[in-house]
């Protein structure tokens, strides 16, 4: 059995991700590649060849796949598979890169896609949570080829330290889609990634506007935190549509989350449940976020946040 | 333009999920259901898109058992103007012939856009629409807070991703999956529910779209989740940190 991790990059650095996921990928095959799929890649190549696990990095590197269009991506990806037909698996993290990509290459190979898996059985079982982690389903592929998403808080990031063979793939006769791109608004930030983040502090509805969302910078200054939301928060317009964490939103897996001024709901604790502590601050000693929390502290936010601080 | 909006009827999202106790799947029974809150978005902005004048007829579609009905029902009821009920026998179908049963309705009606939620609230698996867009070969834009139609009828939409937002310009027939900050879905008016209950839902068997509809993934058991142990309630900021220093070490 082979694998082969289709990785995350911005085409100069690797996502987390795809670390993560050559390590669910590890527990199922022998033998791992990954491919690489972008233009001007010499960087990311530099970095993903360093994946202990992986024997082969492929590289489709491309003028027109700069950016990560899912037609143009799944075209080159299945152009290359045609020529490999040794892998039993095809795996991608699933961050909205893969979720948006990696369907149309099952599809295309008529063969039904297992999302967001989070733990491997054997080389056909998984396990995948549904209804927002409320359930745990342990589902069995009978496809011929598993074509897999892998939550990537779930898996370890695999060490970084090898110097792998790289080849590369010229594909340069395979088309490019006519979707055009417009525009990418990045959010920029000097914190670390929510995803990967040791720390995370979020804000709810609580926090009742965007510019309180100071009182939380402070704390995540001296923690070294990522900044997240609840989508109540995300909605209301306090912070950008990518803090959001939940079921919907990012799913994240820290050292530490602390929750101020959040309730708790569900589709929230879906997107932190696995997180290691979970610290929070609610003025409301019902809000259901104490069931799932290792630390509460019952108070109002206004009161606390400069409070803490401080003593930090 | 015609466009064609999926909804899935779901266990409500403010229920409180049972697990079987003979591990086969979630208690349905007796339970609260509505429509995908994500599919709401869809029809949400079809008939938005409708009002502008962009669209002017919306088939909502919805695959499921008689009780589906009512699912349409509700998107008719929020400006959709006829349905289709593929019916089944309330057996669970694997994604991937959702998408080819979609894909046979669409080949009967030729709509210019389908739109549908990223994401149903009771598998999680975020890949009808990318399927759907992959059998038709035609352009996808996923996980979208905004869309706009040109006078070209080429549609920017800006999808929501990881890193920030995205804007794609693709052309119809297409493919878009709502993300939830695409706008707020409408209350229907009594008068609406009660127009709604006139107009038409035309009803398929799915046994006669020819699709093998064997299990690809069969789901072997449904657990509760692992419980996360109880926490403890601290007094003040000080024991707070004390807490996440010295007995959880992650400060
Ligand atoms: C399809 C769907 C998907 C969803 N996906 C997500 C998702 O991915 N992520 C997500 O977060 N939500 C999601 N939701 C929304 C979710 O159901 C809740 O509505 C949301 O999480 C509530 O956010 P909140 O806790 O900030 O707000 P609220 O529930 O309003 O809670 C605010 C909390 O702040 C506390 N508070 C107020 N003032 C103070 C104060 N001065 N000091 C201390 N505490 C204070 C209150 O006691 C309360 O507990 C989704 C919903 C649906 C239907």
């Amino acid at each position: 059995m082979k694998a082969l991790v289709i990785v995350e990059h911005n085409n100069k650095s690797i996502k987390t991700s795809t670390f993560s996921t050559i390590t669910a990928a590890s527990q199922i095959c022998e033998s791992v590649d990954a491919l690489i799929v972008g233009n001007q890649l010499q960087e990311a190549v530099d970095e993903i060849k360093k994946a202990n696990d992986v024997k082969k990095v492929y590289v489709i590197d491309k003028d027109g796949l700069q950016n990560p269009i899912a037609e143009n991506l799944s075209t080159h990806i299945l152009e290359f598979l045609k020529t490999k037909d040794e892998y039993t698996h095809v795996l991608t993290p699933s961050s909205t890169f893969g979720k948006n990509l990696s369907p149309k290459i099952a599809t295309k190979l008529d063969v039904q896609q297992i999302s967001d898996i989070i733990k491997v059985f054997d080389s056909d079982t998984f396990e995948r949570p549904i209804y927002a982690g409320n359930a745990i389903a342990k589902v069995k592929s009978n496809e011929k080829i598993k074509i897999l998403t892998v939550r990537p808080t779930c898996f370890e990031p695999c060490g970084q330290t090898s110097n792998v063979e790289v080849e590369n793939v010229n594909l340069e006769s395979v088309d490019l889609s006519s979707v055009s791109f417009v525009a990418y608004d990045e959010s920029k930030s000097d914190r670390p990634e929510l995803t990967s983040a040791k720390v995370i502090i979020s804000g709810g509805r609580g926090m009742q506007n965007g510019d309180n969302f100071k009182l939380l910078e402070g704390i995540a200054d001296k923690l070294g935190a990522a900044m997240g939301a609840s989508r109540a928060a995300v909605d209301a317009g306090f912070v950008p549509n990518d803090w959001q964490v939940g079921q919907t939103g990012k799913i994240v897996a820290p050292d530490l989350y602390v929750a101020v001024g959040i309730s708790g709901a569900t589709q929230h604790i879906a997107g932190i449940k696995d997180s290691k502590f979970i610290a929070s601050i609610n003025k409301d000693e019902e809000a259901p976020i104490f069931k799932f929390s290792d630390y509460g502290l019952v108070a109002d936010l206004f009161e606390i946040l400069p409070e803490l601080e401080k003593k930090l | 333009m015609k466009a064609l909006v999926c909804v899935k009827r779901v266990i409500d999202y403010n229920v409180k999920i049972r697990v079987k106790t003979d591990k086969s799947g979630v208690e349905t029974e007796n339970v609260k259901m509505s429509m995908n809150p994500f599919d709401e978005i869809a029809v949400e902005e079809a008939v938005k898109l409708k009002e502008k004048g962009v669209i002017d007829e919306i088939i909502v579609l919805s695959i499921g058992a008689d009780t589906s009905q009512e699912t349409i029902r509700t998107g008719l009821a929020m400006g959709g103007d006829r349905g289709v009920l593929v019916k089944t026998n309330g057996q669970e179908i694997d994604p991937l012939n959702v998408g080819k049963i979609i894909k046979s309705v669409f080949d009967k009606e030729s709509p210019d856009m389908v739109i549908l939620g990223k994401q149903a609230i009771d598998d999680d698996c975020n890949q009808t629409g990318q399927i759907l867009s992959s059998l038709l070969d035609c352009h996808q834009a996923t996980f979208a807070s905004k869309v706009e139609v040109n006078d070209d009828k080429t549609i920017n939409v800006t999808r929501e991703v990881d890193g920030g937002l995205e804007t794609i310009k693709i052309s119809i027939p297409c493919v878009i999956t709502t993300d939830l900050r695409l706008n707020e879905p409408r209350y229907a008016s009594l008068p609406n529910i009660m127009k709604a209950k006139q107009k038409k839902i035309d009803i398929l068997d799915i046994n006669e779209l020819n699709i093998d509809l064997k299990r690809r993934v069969e789901t072997i058991e449904v657990n509760e989740p692992p419980e996360r142990k109880p926490g403890v309630i601290v007094n003040d900021v000080d024991s707070l940190i004390d807490k996440l220093k010295n007995e959880a070490n992650v400060i």
